[in-house]
């Protein structure tokens, strides 16, 4: 596929950005406001709430990575407006004023004083309005370069590293030289294979960087063991699915940078990459949670190759499925958006894998639902690093 | 028809891509950067996405695929055997 001219029909956002969805989300700050944020969402239609389990007595860096991670997914251009909700006012408006950089409708409401009640009826006013205007955002042609694509493989098996992993590198490799954003992680999941990327950063000062990521979250597994990580990484699935060590899932997993892609910089969790390029997440390798680090990083169409069958999706970045498993395409077919099994039957080649799950892409940025959008899987996971005060 | 590729030709081990592999069954593998046929003589049932050993490997062998260090075997594993948690482990961790 030749992507000289390639094209998608995106929203342009008020800070120059482009969506491929155009959602109202109603944003909990805490735990306590996520029943007023899903009642809101239920008064008014189309309007999503992303519930979620924390935001009280963090600090110190969780807690610098949970507003990070709130304000990211409330700026990603994938979203249109933001009502924001929250038990405290003061926690509440710092959400709202890291959206507002973006120029984007957003607003705040702190149920203390309040009650549920009166904080539902005035969220919901505001709620209307937004979902009224974002209603009539038309959008518009806007070439590939301002395409942010991610990725990050589930549940996966030795049909993984074969077919679907190499066909989103094959999808990346053509990409890349267009200047996409790109974006890759699993920290824990590159173990065995640290060398083939530490060789593919752009320069020696990147490499270090990427490093020094990787063997803090070595630290972490070696502080925290109790055995050799068997049914944690490599998982249970992976296992049943014949992945037998770490070192073999991390070969596959890496496939998905392709063979000709540079890493041109590496960035914490949730934070916004800096230019064009491929980017390396220091991230957890739990697909939800790395997922909601990606969107709230900005990114807007994720690839997701799977091999045994990850059935995850996001709120608010469409989730793209891929699997080489024959087996799994029979038995989860509704979850899967792009067949490559045969490239294990030499029927299918490494390329028109590749221009199958681009041609996928364009789709599903143009505003075809991803399998996971139809079945309704909205999965937002915030990390945590350490434990509440 | 395929019943297991090979990364590389170097590779210790394939992976069985078909459903319901019987021991005794001769076997058709690919070797994909080098584009070859090989054959393999299954020597247990494989399930799809397992591995099956193309070389013999001796305990405590490094084990080979992606043309890369993928842990090491605890029990001597016969060419054609099923390659898997119960004969090979991580390196790491």
């Amino acid at each position: 596929m030749n992507l000289s001219k390639a094209k998608f029909w995106g929203y342009k956002r008020e800070n120059g950005r482009i969506g491929v969805r155009n959602h109202v989300i109603i944003l909990p700050v805490d735990d306590l406001a996520n029943a007023a944020s899903e009642a809101v969402a239920n008064n008014i239609k189309g309007a999503m709430a992303l519930p979620h389990p924390y935001g009280r007595l963090q600090f110190g860096a969780d807690l610098d990575l949970h507003f990070r991670t709130l304000i990211g997914t409330g700026s990603n251009p994938n979203v249109a407006a933001v009502v924001v909700i929250g038990i405290e006012e003061e926690w509440t408006k710092k959400v709202v004023d890291g959206i507002a950089r973006t120029g984007k409708p957003v607003c705040g409401f702190g149920i203390e004083q309040h009650g549920d009640h009166d904080t539902i009826m005035r969220a919901s006013q505001a709620a209307k309005q937004y979902m009224q205007w974002a209603s009539e955002l038309q959008r518009e042609e806007r070439p590939l370069k301002e395409l942010w694509v991610s990725t990050k493989c589930g549940e996966s098996d030795t049909t993984s590293g074969c077919g679907a992993n190499p066909t989103v590198g094959n999808a990346f490799d053509k990409m890349y030289p267009h200047k996409v954003t790109l974006c890759f992680g699993e920290t824990t999941e590159i173990t065995g294979g640290e060398h083939l990327v530490a060789a593919r950063c752009r320069t020696p000062k990147i490499k270090k960087e990427f490093m020094a990521m990787f063997d803090r979250y070595q630290e972490v597994i070696e502080r925290h063991k109790t055995s050799d990580l068997m049914d944690s990484q490599p998982t249970k699935g992976n296992i049943l699915g014949g992945l037998t060590t770490i070192e073999e899932k991390a070969l596959g997993n890496i496939q998905k940078i392709g063979r000709k892609c540079l890493v041109d910089g590496v960035i914490d969790k949730a934070e916004e990459p800096r230019g064009p390029g491929l980017w390396f997440m220091d991230s957890s390798s739990a697909a939800a949670e790395m997922v909601t680090l990606l969107a709230a990083a900005g990114f807007v169409v994720h690839l997701f190759p799977t091999g045994q069958g990850n059935v995850i999706g996001n709120p608010i970045l469409p989730v793209i499925k891929l699997s080489a498993n024959p087996r799994t395409v029979r038995t989860m077919s509704e979850h899967i958006d792009v067949d490559v099994s045969g490239l294990l039957r030499r029927e299918m080649t490494p390329d028109e894998a590749g221009d199958a799950l681009l041609d996928c892409m364009f789709r599903t940025c143009n505003g075809r639902l991803t399998a996971a959008e139809a079945l309704g899987h909205r999965e937002f996971v915030l990390t945590r690093l350490y434990e509440s005060a | 028809m395929i019943h297991f590729v090979v990364h590389d030709e170097h590779d210790s081990v394939g992976v069985v891509v078909v459903e319901g592999v019987k021991s005794g069954q001769q076997l058709t593998g690919w070797i994909m950067d080098q584009d070859k046929e090989i054959k393999v003589r299954a020597q247990s049932e494989i399930p799809i996405g397992h591995k099956l050993a193309i070389q013999k490997l001796a305990a405590n062998d490094t084990v080979i695929k992606y043309g890369t260090d993928i842990g090491r075997t605890v029990a001597p594993i016969k060419v054609g055997e099923h390659a898997h948690v119960h004969n090979i482990k991580t390196k790491r961790w």
